[in-house]
């Protein structure tokens, strides 16, 4: 289900776009980040977004606690994708809570190859 | 119970008895700022010590003093379950992180230790949702709140709830919810 392997490649750049199990793209995160799913308790509708905003290079908000989340875009942070054991856990938490399931590897995957455009 | 182990109980048993008799004797006032001449004021609750704790919950919210819940509310807590769905988040954890988190949580519950304070926390109740326990729900820290009107707390933009201990206690990181402490975004110190 999860392949974390093929995580920590992607993340690191060995993985090339060309392996086709895998091709990560980061046009589809981009379009994904900002896709809207219903939220299973009524509240409003989810997105990538919700907390860690449009713009990368900008700090979000934790919806629920208001907390300020420093900048996802490795350009102004980077210690962001750096340690493969805090990409998988934030993956797979906010895929359940945004998108109300686990993301596909290729899911996670184009997410990383968008953030690391930023 | 063997010979060895019997003498340790008895001996933390008057440990215990000797400690709390401390409290019970130097906790004149809940507040502990109105002499303001004790030169080492102990803290309301024991100040956090382990980096894992820190580090994972405090990522999304103040990490709480373990002594403001009791150890089998920390359990529920804790609970793959309860990480799963955690009050509407999901803050699942490896099983690794969540045992080492989970027992340094318990073994410093409000019934276990954790500060002058820590006792009046040792009840723990869900909130209306009747799901987790909440610090906000457990009586003594209702009755110290339910005063303050909603304009201050719920419908102050820089506070928002009454989860964000640290938008009001400015010494809530440090285990420090004394009066003197206080200060309400918009509204200044806040006099019981």
């Amino acid at each position: 289900m999860t392949s974390p392997l093929a995580i920590v490649l992607v993340a690191t750049g060995a993985l090339t776009l060309s392996t086709p199990l895998l091709a990560a793209d980061a046009a589809a995160g981009k379009a994904g980040w900002t896709k809207e799913y219903p939220a299973s308790d009524g509240s409003a509708a989810r997105s990538c977004a919700t907390c860690h905003g449009r713009d990368l290079t900008q700090p979000g908000r934790q919806a629920n606690t208001g907390k300020v989340i420093e900048p996802l875009a490795p350009s102004v942070n980077p210690q962001r994708l750096t340690d493969p054991a805090k990409i998988e856990k934030w993956l797979l938490r906010n895929c359940k809570w945004t998108i109300g399931r686990e993301c596909t590897a290729a899911e996670k995957a184009d997410f990383i190859a968008y953030i690391k455009t930023q | 119970m063997n010979h060895h182990q019997q003498i340790l109980s008895i001996l933390a048993v008057g440990i215990f008895t000797l400690g709390a008799a401390g409290v019970a004797f130097g906790d004149d006032d809940d507040d502990d700022d109105r002499r303001g001449k004790r030169s080492q004021p102990r803290a309301d609750f024991a100040p956090l010590t382990n980096v894992a704790y820190s580090e994972e919950c405090g990522s999304c919210h103040m990490a709480y003093q373990p002594g403001l819940l009791p150890a089998r509310a920390w359990t529920a807590i804790m609970s793959p379950a309860g990480l799963s769905n955690h009050y509407g988040d999901d803050a699942s954890l490896t099983d690794e992180l969540r045992n080492e988190i989970s027992a340094y949580l318990t073994a410093n519950g409000a019934d276990r230790s954790g500060g002058k304070r820590a006792s009046k926390f040792a009840e723990s109740r869900a909130g209306v949702d009747s799901g987790l326990p909440r610090i906000s729900a457990n009586p003594y820290f209702v009755k110290e709140h339910d005063e303050i009107p909603a304009r201050l707390i719920k419908d102050n933009p820089d506070v928002g709830s009454l989860s964000k201990c640290n938008a009001c206690h400015r010494g809530a990181a440090e285990g420090d919810y004394s009066e003197r402490q206080i200060n309400i975004p918009g509204h200044g110190p806040w006099e019981d």
